[in-house]
Protein backbone atom coordinates (compact mmCIF):
# COMPACT_ATOMS: atom_id res chain seq x y z
CA UNK A 1 0.00 0.00 0.00
CA UNK A 2 2.67 2.23 0.45
CA UNK A 3 4.74 2.59 -2.71
CA UNK A 4 7.90 4.64 -1.27
CA UNK A 5 9.06 1.44 1.06
CA UNK A 6 8.98 2.15 4.99
CA UNK A 7 8.11 5.69 4.99
CA UNK A 8 4.34 6.21 5.64
CA UNK A 9 2.16 9.57 5.45
CA UNK A 10 0.69 11.03 8.52
CA UNK A 11 -2.72 10.16 6.94
CA UNK A 12 -2.15 6.38 6.42
CA UNK A 13 -1.44 5.73 10.33
CA UNK A 14 -4.33 7.44 11.57
CA UNK A 15 -2.57 10.67 12.36
CA UNK A 16 -3.10 14.33 11.60
CA UNK A 17 -0.01 16.46 11.22
CA UNK A 18 0.72 20.12 11.78
CA UNK A 19 2.21 21.72 8.54
CA UNK A 20 3.58 24.85 10.14
CA UNK A 21 5.57 22.80 13.51
CA UNK A 22 5.40 19.43 12.33
CA UNK A 23 3.62 18.05 15.21
CA UNK A 24 1.52 15.20 14.88
CA UNK A 25 -1.88 14.55 16.35
CA UNK A 26 -4.59 11.62 16.25
CA UNK A 27 -6.97 12.49 13.27
CA UNK A 28 -10.29 14.63 13.78
CA UNK A 29 -7.81 17.06 16.28
CA UNK A 30 -8.68 20.10 15.30
CA UNK A 31 -6.11 22.16 16.03
CA UNK A 32 -2.52 22.29 17.34
CA UNK A 33 -1.90 22.09 20.91
CA UNK A 34 1.77 23.19 20.33
CA UNK A 35 1.63 26.09 17.36
CA UNK A 36 -2.28 26.83 17.12
CA UNK A 37 -2.40 25.88 13.87
CA UNK A 38 -6.00 24.81 12.65
CA UNK A 39 -5.50 21.35 11.80
CA UNK A 40 -6.71 19.32 8.62
CA UNK A 41 -4.74 16.35 6.77
CA UNK A 42 -5.07 18.13 3.84
CA UNK A 43 -5.76 21.68 3.05
CA UNK A 44 -9.66 22.41 2.27
CA UNK A 45 -10.59 23.46 -1.08
CA UNK A 46 -6.60 23.65 -1.27
CA UNK A 47 -7.22 23.07 -5.59
CA UNK A 48 -10.08 25.40 -5.65
CA UNK A 49 -7.97 28.11 -3.83
CA UNK A 50 -5.05 27.51 -6.55
CA UNK A 51 -6.92 27.48 -9.23
CA UNK A 52 -8.88 31.28 -8.35
CA UNK A 53 -6.10 32.94 -7.68
CA UNK A 54 -4.50 31.18 -10.68
CA UNK A 55 -7.08 32.91 -13.06
CA UNK A 56 -7.03 36.20 -11.11
CA UNK A 57 -3.08 36.30 -11.27
CA UNK A 58 -3.36 35.51 -15.56
CA UNK A 59 -5.81 37.93 -15.82
CA UNK A 60 -4.30 40.77 -13.44
CA UNK A 61 -0.88 39.63 -16.35
CA UNK A 62 -2.71 40.57 -19.41
CA UNK A 63 -3.15 44.28 -18.49
CA UNK A 64 0.29 44.25 -16.79
CA UNK A 65 1.35 44.06 -20.43
CA UNK A 66 -0.79 45.81 -22.36
CA UNK A 67 -0.49 49.46 -20.45
CA UNK A 68 2.87 51.01 -19.78
CA UNK A 69 4.81 50.16 -17.13
CA UNK A 70 6.79 53.76 -16.93
CA UNK A 71 6.15 56.75 -18.55
CA UNK A 72 9.27 58.85 -19.19
CA UNK A 73 9.47 62.59 -20.13
CA UNK A 74 12.21 64.13 -21.25
CA UNK A 75 12.81 67.79 -22.80
CA UNK A 76 11.35 66.73 -26.38
CA UNK A 77 9.17 63.60 -25.93
CA UNK A 78 7.35 62.09 -23.49
CA UNK A 79 7.31 57.93 -24.00
CA UNK A 80 5.37 55.00 -22.39
CA UNK A 81 7.38 51.77 -22.29
CA UNK A 82 5.36 48.54 -21.62
CA UNK A 83 7.48 45.66 -20.20
CA UNK A 84 8.17 44.39 -23.88
CA UNK A 85 8.38 47.60 -25.75
CA UNK A 86 10.97 48.58 -22.88
CA UNK A 87 12.87 45.42 -23.58
CA UNK A 88 12.88 45.90 -27.47
CA UNK A 89 14.05 49.45 -26.46
CA UNK A 90 16.67 48.65 -25.02
CA UNK A 91 17.71 46.11 -27.19
CA UNK A 92 17.66 48.24 -30.71
CA UNK A 93 20.06 50.18 -28.52
CA UNK A 94 22.26 47.26 -28.72
CA UNK A 95 21.98 45.92 -25.09
CA UNK A 96 21.27 42.25 -26.21
CA UNK A 97 22.38 41.40 -22.78
CA UNK A 98 19.95 43.40 -20.71
CA UNK A 99 17.16 43.29 -22.96
CA UNK A 100 17.16 39.31 -22.67
CA UNK A 101 17.48 39.55 -18.73
CA UNK A 102 14.29 41.76 -18.88
CA UNK A 103 12.66 39.82 -21.31
CA UNK A 104 13.26 36.68 -18.99
CA UNK A 105 12.27 37.86 -15.91
CA UNK A 106 9.33 39.82 -16.55
CA UNK A 107 7.67 37.45 -19.44
CA UNK A 108 9.56 34.22 -19.64
CA UNK A 109 9.62 33.33 -15.81
CA UNK A 110 5.66 34.70 -15.18
CA UNK A 111 4.25 32.45 -17.65
CA UNK A 112 6.32 29.88 -16.53
CA UNK A 113 5.05 30.18 -13.53
CA UNK A 114 1.45 29.50 -14.61
CA UNK A 115 2.09 26.80 -16.22
CA UNK A 116 4.29 25.47 -13.66
CA UNK A 117 1.30 25.85 -10.94
CA UNK A 118 -1.48 24.35 -13.78
CA UNK A 119 0.91 21.46 -14.01
CA UNK A 120 1.01 20.55 -10.96
CA UNK A 121 -2.55 20.97 -10.03
CA UNK A 122 -3.47 19.31 -13.32
CA UNK A 123 -1.20 16.49 -11.93
CA UNK A 124 -3.49 16.05 -8.75
CA UNK A 125 -6.77 15.89 -10.40
CA UNK A 126 -5.54 13.39 -13.22
CA UNK A 127 -2.08 11.66 -12.55
CA UNK A 128 1.39 12.62 -13.99
CA UNK A 129 3.87 10.56 -15.78
CA UNK A 130 6.00 12.73 -13.80
CA UNK A 131 7.99 11.75 -10.68
CA UNK A 132 6.36 12.87 -7.56
CA UNK A 133 9.95 14.18 -6.12
CA UNK A 134 10.20 16.11 -9.41
CA UNK A 135 6.71 17.75 -8.84
CA UNK A 136 8.18 18.61 -5.69
CA UNK A 137 10.96 20.50 -6.74
CA UNK A 138 8.90 21.93 -8.91
CA UNK A 139 6.50 23.74 -6.79
CA UNK A 140 9.84 24.35 -4.72
CA UNK A 141 11.03 26.36 -7.07
CA UNK A 142 7.97 28.37 -8.08
CA UNK A 143 7.40 29.32 -4.54
CA UNK A 144 10.78 30.40 -3.94
CA UNK A 145 10.92 32.41 -7.18
CA UNK A 146 7.40 33.93 -6.63
CA UNK A 147 8.52 36.69 -4.61
CA UNK A 148 12.05 37.97 -6.63
CA UNK A 149 9.15 38.73 -9.62
CA UNK A 150 7.87 41.95 -7.28
CA UNK A 151 11.76 43.32 -9.01
CA UNK A 152 10.12 44.64 -11.59
CA UNK A 153 7.51 47.35 -9.35
CA UNK A 154 10.68 47.79 -7.25
CA UNK A 155 12.36 48.96 -9.93
CA UNK A 156 9.58 51.00 -11.30
CA UNK A 157 9.16 52.76 -7.71
CA UNK A 158 12.85 53.10 -7.67
CA UNK A 159 13.21 54.81 -10.98
CA UNK A 160 10.15 56.92 -10.84
CA UNK A 161 11.23 58.33 -7.11
CA UNK A 162 14.70 59.20 -8.35
CA UNK A 163 14.40 60.38 -11.64
CA UNK A 164 12.71 63.23 -11.06
CA UNK A 165 14.94 66.12 -12.57
CA UNK A 166 11.91 69.16 -13.87
CA UNK A 167 12.35 69.38 -17.53
CA UNK A 168 15.63 67.22 -17.82
CA UNK A 169 14.05 64.12 -17.47
CA UNK A 170 11.69 62.41 -15.09
CA UNK A 171 9.97 59.13 -15.18
CA UNK A 172 6.57 58.20 -13.44
CA UNK A 173 4.75 54.94 -12.99
CA UNK A 174 2.57 53.56 -15.33
CA UNK A 175 -0.62 51.84 -14.72
CA UNK A 176 0.39 48.66 -15.79
CA UNK A 177 2.63 48.79 -12.25
CA UNK A 178 -0.03 48.33 -10.17
CA UNK A 179 -1.60 45.09 -12.43
CA UNK A 180 1.80 43.00 -12.61
CA UNK A 181 2.47 43.87 -8.58
CA UNK A 182 -1.33 41.92 -8.29
CA UNK A 183 -0.45 39.13 -11.20
CA UNK A 184 2.76 38.64 -8.80
CA UNK A 185 0.87 38.38 -5.55
CA UNK A 186 -2.19 36.22 -6.77
CA UNK A 187 0.91 34.12 -8.30
CA UNK A 188 2.11 33.58 -4.57
CA UNK A 189 -1.40 32.67 -3.00
CA UNK A 190 -1.65 30.50 -5.62
CA UNK A 191 1.43 28.97 -4.91
CA UNK A 192 0.83 29.14 -1.42
CA UNK A 193 -2.86 27.67 -1.36
CA UNK A 194 -1.28 24.09 -3.19
CA UNK A 195 -1.02 21.86 -0.67
CA UNK A 196 2.29 19.76 -1.75
CA UNK A 197 1.03 16.64 0.43
CA UNK A 198 -1.40 16.21 -2.56
CA UNK A 199 1.85 15.15 -4.86
CA UNK A 200 2.25 12.26 -2.41
CA UNK A 201 -1.01 10.79 -2.22
CA UNK A 202 -0.90 9.61 -6.31
CA UNK A 203 1.16 6.73 -7.13
CA UNK A 204 4.99 7.33 -7.94
CA UNK A 205 4.84 6.46 -11.62
CA UNK A 206 8.51 6.29 -12.00
CA UNK A 207 10.58 2.93 -10.89
CA UNK A 208 13.66 5.01 -10.90
CA UNK A 209 13.19 7.17 -8.61
CA UNK A 210 11.38 4.84 -6.49
CA UNK A 211 14.75 2.88 -6.16
CA UNK A 212 16.73 6.03 -5.43
CA UNK A 213 14.14 7.08 -3.05
CA UNK A 214 13.94 3.86 -0.55
CA UNK B 1 21.51 13.92 -5.08
CA UNK B 2 23.60 15.26 -2.58
CA UNK B 3 21.27 15.56 0.33
CA UNK B 4 19.82 11.76 0.56
CA UNK B 5 20.25 10.82 3.58
CA UNK B 6 22.74 7.57 3.81
CA UNK B 7 22.04 7.22 7.61
CA UNK B 8 18.58 9.53 8.10
CA UNK B 9 18.27 10.74 11.51
CA UNK B 10 14.77 10.91 11.71
CA UNK B 11 13.86 7.26 11.99
CA UNK B 12 10.79 6.05 10.42
CA UNK B 13 8.62 4.56 13.20
CA UNK B 14 7.17 1.18 12.61
CA UNK B 15 9.52 0.22 9.58
CA UNK B 16 10.17 -3.26 8.86
CA UNK B 17 6.80 -4.37 10.33
CA UNK B 18 3.73 -3.93 8.41
CA UNK B 19 0.74 -3.73 10.99
CA UNK B 20 -2.31 -2.18 9.99
CA UNK B 21 -2.78 1.46 9.70
CA UNK B 22 -4.72 1.66 12.71
CA UNK B 23 -3.00 -0.83 14.62
CA UNK B 24 0.35 1.59 14.12
CA UNK B 25 -2.16 4.61 15.23
CA UNK B 26 -3.28 2.95 18.95
CA UNK B 27 0.64 1.52 19.19
CA UNK B 28 2.04 5.55 18.86
CA UNK B 29 -1.17 7.12 20.20
CA UNK B 30 -1.56 9.59 23.26
CA UNK B 31 1.97 10.61 24.83
CA UNK B 32 4.46 9.38 22.16
CA UNK B 33 3.11 10.90 19.28
CA UNK B 34 5.15 13.79 21.21
CA UNK B 35 8.22 11.93 19.79
CA UNK B 36 7.18 11.99 16.14
CA UNK B 37 7.24 14.31 13.58
CA UNK B 38 5.82 15.10 10.32
CA UNK B 39 7.28 16.64 7.21
CA UNK B 40 5.02 19.31 6.35
CA UNK B 41 5.80 18.76 2.61
CA UNK B 42 4.97 15.32 1.99
CA UNK B 43 3.31 14.19 5.12
CA UNK B 44 5.94 11.22 5.73
CA UNK B 45 6.11 10.86 9.69
CA UNK B 46 9.16 9.98 11.30
CA UNK B 47 10.52 9.59 14.98
CA UNK B 48 12.06 12.82 15.24
CA UNK B 49 15.71 12.50 16.52
CA UNK B 50 17.78 15.56 17.67
CA UNK B 51 20.55 15.76 15.08
CA UNK B 52 23.80 16.62 16.28
CA UNK B 53 24.49 20.41 15.84
CA UNK B 54 25.60 21.48 12.47
CA UNK B 55 23.79 18.13 10.94
CA UNK B 56 20.50 18.00 9.67
CA UNK B 57 17.40 15.75 9.27
CA UNK B 58 16.10 15.12 6.02
CA UNK B 59 13.32 14.03 4.94
CA UNK B 60 13.90 10.50 3.16
CA UNK B 61 11.22 11.31 0.67
CA UNK B 62 11.17 14.97 -0.40
CA UNK B 63 14.48 15.74 0.83
CA UNK B 64 13.79 18.74 2.55
CA UNK B 65 15.42 20.28 5.77
CA UNK B 66 13.24 19.29 8.98
CA UNK B 67 15.22 19.89 12.11
CA UNK B 68 19.08 21.81 11.58
CA UNK B 69 20.23 23.03 14.91
CA UNK B 70 23.48 25.31 15.05
CA UNK B 71 24.81 26.24 17.65
CA UNK B 72 24.06 29.20 19.15
CA UNK B 73 21.42 29.65 16.68
CA UNK B 74 19.32 32.02 19.54
CA UNK B 75 22.28 34.43 19.93
CA UNK B 76 22.96 35.05 15.98
CA UNK B 77 19.22 35.12 15.31
CA UNK B 78 18.46 37.77 17.63
CA UNK B 79 21.94 39.34 16.80
CA UNK B 80 20.40 39.52 12.93
CA UNK B 81 17.07 40.64 13.87
CA UNK B 82 18.60 43.54 15.78
CA UNK B 83 20.69 44.44 12.91
CA UNK B 84 18.01 44.15 10.41
CA UNK B 85 15.64 46.47 12.56
CA UNK B 86 18.56 49.30 12.62
CA UNK B 87 19.62 49.18 8.88
CA UNK B 88 16.07 49.40 7.68
CA UNK B 89 15.08 52.02 9.91
CA UNK B 90 18.22 54.22 9.06
CA UNK B 91 17.92 53.25 5.54
CA UNK B 92 14.17 54.33 5.58
CA UNK B 93 14.95 57.75 6.33
CA UNK B 94 18.44 58.84 4.78
CA UNK B 95 19.06 59.18 1.08
CA UNK B 96 19.71 55.97 -0.09
CA UNK B 97 20.63 57.41 -4.03
CA UNK B 98 21.29 60.17 -5.94
CA UNK B 99 20.82 61.46 -9.70
CA UNK B 100 22.69 64.01 -11.56
CA UNK B 101 21.67 65.13 -15.34
CA UNK B 102 21.84 68.16 -16.58
CA UNK B 103 22.73 70.46 -13.97
CA UNK B 104 19.56 69.28 -11.73
CA UNK B 105 19.98 66.33 -9.28
CA UNK B 106 17.62 64.40 -6.99
CA UNK B 107 17.85 61.79 -4.14
CA UNK B 108 15.50 59.61 -2.41
CA UNK B 109 15.32 57.66 0.25
CA UNK B 110 14.07 53.71 0.42
CA UNK B 111 10.15 55.28 2.37
CA UNK B 112 10.41 57.65 -1.22
CA UNK B 113 10.85 55.04 -3.78
CA UNK B 114 7.76 53.01 -2.06
CA UNK B 115 5.65 56.38 -2.09
CA UNK B 116 6.68 57.09 -5.82
CA UNK B 117 3.24 55.75 -6.72
CA UNK B 118 1.22 57.70 -4.21
CA UNK B 119 1.56 60.70 -7.63
CA UNK B 120 -1.26 59.03 -8.85
CA UNK B 121 -4.34 58.22 -7.23
CA UNK B 122 -4.83 55.10 -9.08
CA UNK B 123 -1.37 53.50 -7.40
CA UNK B 124 -2.22 54.41 -3.96
CA UNK B 125 -3.10 50.93 -2.64
CA UNK B 126 0.15 49.77 -4.63
CA UNK B 127 2.08 52.75 -2.39
CA UNK B 128 0.96 51.27 0.81
CA UNK B 129 1.79 47.70 -0.49
CA UNK B 130 5.23 48.47 -1.44
CA UNK B 131 5.83 50.64 1.64
CA UNK B 132 4.45 46.92 3.67
CA UNK B 133 6.51 44.63 1.92
CA UNK B 134 10.04 46.60 1.95
CA UNK B 135 9.89 48.08 5.33
CA UNK B 136 6.94 47.16 7.62
CA UNK B 137 6.48 43.69 6.59
CA UNK B 138 10.39 43.00 7.72
CA UNK B 139 10.94 45.48 10.67
CA UNK B 140 7.74 43.77 12.42
CA UNK B 141 9.53 40.28 11.26
CA UNK B 142 12.58 40.94 13.02
CA UNK B 143 10.79 42.47 16.08
CA UNK B 144 8.58 39.57 16.78
CA UNK B 145 11.42 36.99 16.55
CA UNK B 146 13.15 39.49 18.88
CA UNK B 147 10.18 39.03 21.21
CA UNK B 148 10.09 35.37 20.93
CA UNK B 149 13.50 34.37 21.39
CA UNK B 150 14.71 36.59 23.54
CA UNK B 151 13.31 34.69 26.61
CA UNK B 152 13.82 31.32 25.38
CA UNK B 153 17.87 32.75 24.94
CA UNK B 154 18.02 33.84 28.66
CA UNK B 155 16.43 30.31 30.07
CA UNK B 156 13.24 32.04 30.59
CA UNK B 157 9.74 30.97 30.37
CA UNK B 158 8.15 32.15 27.19
CA UNK B 159 7.16 34.98 26.55
CA UNK B 160 3.12 35.98 26.91
CA UNK B 161 1.32 35.13 23.46
CA UNK B 162 4.57 33.49 21.89
CA UNK B 163 3.41 31.53 19.85
CA UNK B 164 0.71 33.73 18.37
CA UNK B 165 3.76 35.96 17.37
CA UNK B 166 6.16 33.41 16.24
CA UNK B 167 3.07 31.80 14.35
CA UNK B 168 2.64 35.49 12.68
CA UNK B 169 6.66 35.82 12.13
CA UNK B 170 6.17 32.79 10.26
CA UNK B 171 3.13 33.99 8.20
CA UNK B 172 4.81 37.09 6.81
CA UNK B 173 7.97 35.09 5.91
CA UNK B 174 7.01 35.22 2.16
CA UNK B 175 6.01 38.91 2.39
CA UNK B 176 8.93 40.31 3.67
CA UNK B 177 10.70 41.50 0.83
CA UNK B 178 13.96 44.10 1.65
CA UNK B 179 16.40 41.93 -0.02
CA UNK B 180 14.19 41.77 -3.47
CA UNK B 181 14.19 45.49 -3.10
CA UNK B 182 17.96 45.37 -2.25
CA UNK B 183 18.09 43.50 -6.06
CA UNK B 184 15.65 45.64 -7.28
CA UNK B 185 18.31 48.62 -7.13
CA UNK B 186 21.19 47.11 -8.61
CA UNK B 187 18.46 46.29 -11.46
CA UNK B 188 17.43 49.95 -11.77
CA UNK B 189 21.03 51.41 -11.35
CA UNK B 190 21.72 49.65 -14.35
CA UNK B 191 18.50 50.93 -16.53
CA UNK B 192 19.44 54.35 -15.59
CA UNK B 193 23.06 54.48 -15.84
CA UNK B 194 23.44 55.94 -19.19
CA UNK B 195 20.85 58.46 -18.10
CA UNK B 196 22.48 60.34 -15.41
CA UNK B 197 24.87 59.96 -12.94
CA UNK B 198 24.41 58.22 -9.82
CA UNK B 199 25.80 58.34 -6.49
CA UNK B 200 25.23 55.87 -3.67
CA UNK B 201 24.22 56.93 -0.02
CA UNK B 202 25.11 55.38 3.18
CA UNK B 203 21.58 53.69 3.11
CA UNK B 204 22.21 51.62 -0.13
CA UNK B 205 25.14 49.94 1.31
CA UNK B 206 23.14 49.02 4.52
CA UNK B 207 20.48 47.76 2.32
CA UNK B 208 23.54 45.54 0.47
CA UNK B 209 23.87 44.39 4.20
CA UNK B 210 20.85 43.46 4.86
CA UNK B 211 20.64 40.99 1.88
CA UNK B 212 23.42 39.23 3.16
CA UNK B 213 21.66 39.33 6.97
CA UNK B 214 18.59 37.53 5.52
CA UNK B 215 20.33 34.74 3.94
CA UNK B 216 22.16 34.00 7.57
CA UNK B 217 18.84 34.47 9.35
CA UNK B 218 17.37 31.87 6.68
CA UNK B 219 20.20 28.91 7.99
CA UNK B 220 20.21 29.56 11.50
CA UNK B 221 16.14 29.53 11.62
CA UNK B 222 15.45 26.04 12.81
CA UNK B 223 11.39 26.01 13.37
CA UNK B 224 11.22 23.01 15.06
CA UNK B 225 13.69 24.13 17.53
CA UNK B 226 11.53 26.60 18.06
CA UNK B 227 8.67 25.21 18.87
CA UNK B 228 10.04 22.83 20.55
CA UNK B 229 11.54 25.18 23.01
CA UNK B 230 8.21 27.39 23.49
CA UNK B 231 6.30 23.83 24.17
CA UNK B 232 8.58 23.81 27.40
ZN1 LIG C 1 1.59 22.94 15.22
ZN1 LIG D 1 8.98 15.17 3.08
Amino acid sequence: MDVSGEVKSARDMGLVACTRCTRVWPAGTRSCARCGQRLHPRAPLSLQRVWAWWSLGLIAYVPANIYPMLETRTLVSTQDNTIVGGAVEIARHGSWGIAAVILTASVLIPIGKFLAVAGLALSVAHGSRVSRARRQQLYEVVEYIGRWSMIDVFVVAILSALVQLGAVVSISPGPASLFFAVSVIATMLSAQSFDSRLLWDGPDPSPASRSRLA
Amino acid sequence: MTDTPSDPRASAPGAGSGPASGRVANRVAGRDLASLIACPHCDAVYRAVQPAPRARAVCARCHKVLIAPHRQAGQRLIAVALAVVVLIGAATLTPFLRVEAGGMSNATSVLGAALAFSARPMLMALALAVAALIVFVPVLRALLILYVLTPIVLDRPPARHARAAFRLSEALRPWSMAEVFAIGCAVALVKISDLAQVEFGPAFWMFSALVILIVVQDTFMCRYSVWTSLEK
